[in-house]
């Protein structure tokens, strides 16, 4: 440690890395070469006006600063290291040379800067060849370190000290150059941590504008911000930020995000209702007034359906009783309910089913899924019916649906519907094996028989036969076809 | 692949170190508050706690109650409260209101915060300006690595995704620098490194800068680890959406591991209580079955049961000596063995009850159409059924991501009918998702006109220069083509086929999806681990557009030592199960051992839900 200033010297004299060789502290030693990278590597961050930039931050400082942290953490690690424990004299053997550093690998993360030893038993064994050695030149690390003494650290060291969990002072960066310069070492050294440190301090020390200004040509910095900015709530600062940048759509959806954290209905409607105006792209303004309308709606419905339910007068509610509220629900949440409350209701309610296709414009395949569901789950098997019965101009009737009816049989086999109900829409699912498994799988014996004789398949009939109960009508009717087939094959031929 | 040259898989290193050293250092942090103390902990840091640690370490070491950090007030009496947590602003806050309330009632405790694994600055301007500032002590835990199992290693940062993907966050890079070091330390030094995406270039950056600093003289070191691959999640998004088709990874989707532990329920035990089961290679039933295919799971879960049963018929006939030695040696082990393996039946039968449930195979069907490029408009319109049906949220946020990074973004006409869609089947607030997913490029709309992919991607061919990449760096945060389909091709991640794939014999990776899609991350990595390097894959990489590194280490490579067919695969935003089985495969292919450092084992659902938005 005494040669250091020898040491120095030749250094600056001979200005090659390699010609450096102070063996105490590992920190110094790579802070000369990352100073050296720096000023090599400066001018790829900056290219515009390097010439100013170099004078500015580096003219005389490198040298100053440097020598001088050697000195001030050479003098006060000898110092603290006297106060220190004795078990350390005993685990680190090459304790009086100060050990040529060395790697702190590891560990140096684990125990930066503790004056106090760890077990140091446990660690050894834990090690077993890296052992003590390794670490025990970390643990003298002088608790002074970690103040800084120094305000004359370059931009690179800064960066470089804060990287490893030091306490840096910033405030001699007091020129928007250096402060630039300082945030462009930030984001050159990749940590997110320390690049949201300088942003602090350059949010403390800038007036908005002109950080703004800066960080709309450092995209990096300006995600730290942002990042920033919603983590610690600064609503006003971040729209402020995004507004200057010019970024509408985004401040438009960071204030509709305000809407999540308002617990009352009412607010929250009101809220929602501010943000119409918002810049929004055209297809989310329509969004965001269909939220504002459905909350409004689904205020007055609990409202109604609450005083109906503890009225206790309407049968639906009393049979059931609802689990929960409908406020801040989906649309088709919503629609559900009101096809299981409200199904029969005239259009111009607000609860009812039509009304709110109409005003949200539900696609028909949404609307009937959903209805369907609903209709199923009470059992209302006519409605089921009449949602997918249609009468063309001669009067007949007609069963079409704009989902697949596999779909529906699925839906309706949910719902334990009976088979009666369930084999009606079996026969309608037009693709003939779908409509086979699914009549198999639900015991819909007239449709697989059907289907069979339509396929003409003698084979799988009389296959099926054994499936049916003996003596039963399905066993009746196959026989009927089989014997028909016959007859028909033979005249046939 | 040619399995002639088959060669021993080397064992991986022992990974206990890692855990032994964090508990170690958590002690030594106890011991700096010395005296009784309440000990608060984050949520999202008790089960990897748990692995590490358990309640009698931390009372030998004088923590009286545990408490989680929640959002309600703290009842402690303790004139020591210790809180250990992440490094989080919304924490800050929250120790922060309990010191200010002490101050208030004029109470005086002691207050320490142990970061895990690193203070951030943002935390200590918090604490500054909430005036608490000095009344508090800060440390840190060095946890980076948590060991889950022989093979993986996982930093447990599922936040990691969301920060640097969509938030565009460096924070958690110096993370990974010092876990690369820590791990090069104890099992380097590394020979070789490969790396994939902005991310790994900045880690692998930022660690060889650590290294260079500390100069540790790895001579004589013989190495257990010789390459490591550092690949970036947004390589290969594709993958981590797929449903997962290997028994670990269907657990995973169904049941959630949570750091290596699944917890079963009733449906599972069929029995009335939850049951918590650590998933790992010392399970004997898991371990061989957590690769396979789920179709393949039921024949061996069979099979085992059939041995289990025979080994208990052997007490008939059994004299008395031979029975008392039954009982004192076998019967505990087989036991245990039918413990687990009623447990991973119980599961499996729960989870082909979900399935069928859910049309599993008609969704199966149309993902395997999405991934080759066939009927897709019969796939979007069964998403569309899938969203009109409510089924699950996060399923359908899922198939659309999947449907747009296949076809390089929807088509102005989809995107709003699906949008619109979902938000009514949903709910409104997730617009915010739906942007929160276009910034990513997960789900995004294709711009106008924008199947002139052929002129674009020839302009793209001109535009190489730095310049370019300095363009690129400006709109890092924005969404960028997938390019998937041509990438498939180029590497023929879609098998041919004739007949049918042999699923319990699978010949390549693409068994993890049922033979019909080769998980593009790991053929990436086993492209560049043939070839040692990137060279003949540029095609690949400018459709990728990736920024890729290939570079030897300081230290010498020694051909045929086990180190240098042990690989570290290093996951940025987190690997999957099927990935896992997928490199597994392969390295029991090709004779090489891959460890997975991840910053947290991850699944479509994870990814899909750190999209929402959430109340503050």
């Amino acid at each position: 440690m005494s040669r250091s200033r020898a040491d120095e010297e030749e250094y600056w004299h001979s200005s090659k890395c390699r010609a450096f060789t102070f063996d105490d502290e590992d920190d110094e030693l790579c802070q000369l070469k990352e100073s050296k990278r720096a000023v090599n590597s400066l001018r790829d961050i900056v290219d515009d006006d390097e010439d100013e930039l170099e004078k500015v931050s580096w003219s005389g400082e490198p040298v100053g600063s440097i020598s001088w942290s050697i000195k001030e953490t050479a003098s006060s690690s000898t110092s603290s290291l006297e106060g220190r424990d004795s078990s350390l004299q005993k685990g680190s053997s090459s304790n009086a040379a100060l050990p040529k550093q060395v790697s702190s690998y590891s560990l140096s993360s684990l125990f930066k800067g503790r004056n106090k030893l760890p077990s140091l038993q446990s660690l050894s064994d834990a090690l077993s060849d890296t052992g003590v050695k390794n670490y025990a030149p970390e643990l003298r690390r002088p608790k002074a370190e970690y103040k800084d003494y120094s305000s004359d650290w370059s931009p690179k060291d800064t960066v470089r000290r804060m990287q490893r969990g030091k306490v840096c002072s910033l405030e001699r960066f007091r020129s928007l150059q250096d402060k630039l310069v300082l945030l462009d070492e930030a984001v050159a050294g990749h940590d997110g941590n320390v690049i949201t440190a300088v942003l602090i301090f350059l949010k403390r020390t800038l007036r908005r504008e002109i950080l703004f200004r800066e960080l709309e040509e450092r995209q990096v910095a300006l995600c730290h911000l942002i990042h920033f900015l919603k983590e610690t709530g600064e609503q006003k600062m971040l729209l402020d930020l995004l507004r200057f940048l010019d970024r509408t759509e985004e401040v438009a959806l960071s204030q509709y995000r305000e809407h999540l954290n308002i617990q009352d209905v009412e607010k929250r409607r009101e809220f929602l209702k501010g943000c119409i105006g918002l810049p929004f792209s055209p297809e989310d303004i329509s969004h965001i007034q269909d939220h504002y309308t459905l909350l409004e709606r689904q205020i007055i419905i609990e409202a109604n359906d609450r005083h109906l339910e503890t009225a206790g007068q309407s049968e639906i509610f009393r049979k059931y009783p609802r689990k929960a509220s409908i406020l801040n629900m989906p649309l088709v949440t919503t629609l559900f309910y009101s096809c299981f409350y409200h199904y029969t209701e005239a259009e111009g309610t607000f609860s009812s089913p039509t009304n709110l296709k109409k005003t949200f414009k539900i696609p028909d395949k949404q609307y009937v899924l959903t209805a369907l569901a609903a209709r199923a789950k009470l059992r209302a098997w006519e409605d089921v019916d009449a949602l997918f019965t249609t009468k063309n101009w001669l009067g007949y009737t007609k069963k079409k649906a704009p989902i697949g009816f596999h779909r529906v049989v699925e839906i309706l086999q949910r719902n334990n519907a009976p088979v009666q109900v369930l084999q009606e829409y079996v026969r309608l699912v037009e693709d003939v094996e779908t409509r086979l498994n699914l009549a198999t799988k639900y015991k819909c014996h007239d449709v697989v028989i059907d289907t069979y004789r339509d396929l003409k398949d003698r084979i799988q009939l009389m296959a099926y036969k054994c499936k049916v109960e003996r003596g039963s009508a399905e066993e009746e009717k196959i026989n009927s076809i089989l014997n028909n087939t016959v007859r028909n094959t033979c005249f046939l031929l | 692949m040619a399995s002639t040259a088959r060669r021993d898989v080397p064992e991986p290193p022992d990974f206990g170190i890692l855990k032994r050293l964090a508990r170690d250092q958590l002690i030594y942090l106890l011991e700096q508050l010395p005296g009784r103390k309440d000990l608060f902990i984050e949520a999202d840091l008790m089960s990897p706690l748990d692995r590490i640690a358990n309640v009698s370490i931390l009372k030998q070491h004088e923590v009286d109650k545990l408490y989680k950090v929640e959002s309600r007030p703290a009842l402690s009496t303790s004139d020591q409260l210790c809180f250990l947590v992440r490094p989080r602003v919304k924490t800050m806050k929250y120790i922060a209101d309990i010191v200010n309330a002490d101050k208030m009632s004029g109470r005086s405790r002691k207050y320490k915060i142990i970061f895990s694994p690193q203070k951030f600055y943002a935390c200590e301007m918090v604490l500054e300006e909430e005036g608490v500032f000095g009344d508090v002590t800060c440390d840190e835990w060095s946890f980076y690595l948590l060991p889950l199992d022989e093979d993986i290693i996982s930093m447990e940062l599922p936040e990691f995704f969301r920060d640097y993907f969509l938030e565009g966050d460096h924070r958690w890079i110096n993370s990974v620098a010092r876990a690369l070091q820590l791990l090069n330390s104890l099992y380097g030094p590394f020979s070789r490194a490969y790396g994939i995406g902005r991310c790994a270039k900045m880690c692998y950056e930022l660690w060889r800068e650590l290294e260079e600093e500390s100069e540790g003289d790895s001579q004589g070191r013989k190495p257990e680890i010789g390459n490591i691959f550092l690949m970036d999640r947004d390589t290969d998004y594709v993958t981590a959406l797929c449903s997962q088709m290997v028994y670990e990874g269907l657990v995973d989707d169904t049941f959630r591991i949570k750091c290596g532990s699944v917890d079963f329920g009733p449906e599972v035990t069929s029995s009335d209580k939850s049951i918590k089961v650590l998933l790992n290679a010392q399970d004997k039933v898991f371990s061989q079955i957590r690769n396979e295919h789920f179709s393949s799971v039921f024949g061996f879960l069979s099979q085992k049961s059939r041995n289990l049963q025979a080994q208990y018929d052997r007490r008939r006939g059994m004299d008395i000596k031979q029975m008392k030695n039954f009982v004192s040696q076998e019967l505990k082990g087989l036991k245990q063995e039918h413990r687990l393996l009623s447990l991973h039946i119980g599961a499996c039968e729960s989870i082909m009850k979900k399935k069928t449930k859910q049309d599993f195979q008609e969704m199966i069907k149309a993902e395997h159409s999405l991934l080759e490029g066939f009927d897709i408009r019969e796939s979007t319109s069964f998403i569309e059924e899938h969203i009109d049906r409510q089924v699950s949220p996060i399923e359908s946020l899922r198939l659309m991501c999947l449907l747009s990074i296949t076809e390089n973004g929807l088509n102005p006409k989809d995107y709003r009918s699906l949008k619109t869609q979902y938000l009514q089947s949903y709910g409104p607030e997730h617009l915010l998702t739906f942007h929160n997913l276009k910034r990513i490029g997960l789900l995004t709309e294709q711009a106008a006109g924008e199947t002139l992919t052929a002129v674009e991607s020839r302009v793209s061919k001109l535009v190489t220069d730095r310049a370019a990449g300095k363009i690129t760096d400006a709109f890092n945060s924005l969404a960028r083509k997938s390019n998937f389909r041509a990438i498939s091709k180029k590497l023929g991640l879609i098998p041919r086929l004739d007949g049918e794939y042999d699923l319990k014999m699978p010949r390549d990776m693409a068994y993890v999806f049922s033979g019909a899609y080769t998980p593009l991350s790991c053929k990436i990595i086993e492209q560049v681990l043939e070839r040692r390097g990137w060279q003949g894959l540029e095609e690949v990489l400018r459709l990728l557009n990736g920024t890729e590194f290939s570079e030897a280490g300081a230290a010498e490579a020694s051909p045929g030592r086990d180190s240098q067919r042990t690989v570290l695969a290093v996951f940025l935003g987190g690997c999957t199960c099927s990935e896992m089985a997928a490199l597994r495969f392969l390295g029991r292919e090709r004779g090489c051992r891959f460890i997975f450092l991840t910053t947290a084992v991850t699944s479509s659902g994870r990814l899909m839900e750190a999209m929402a938005e959430t109340r503050a």
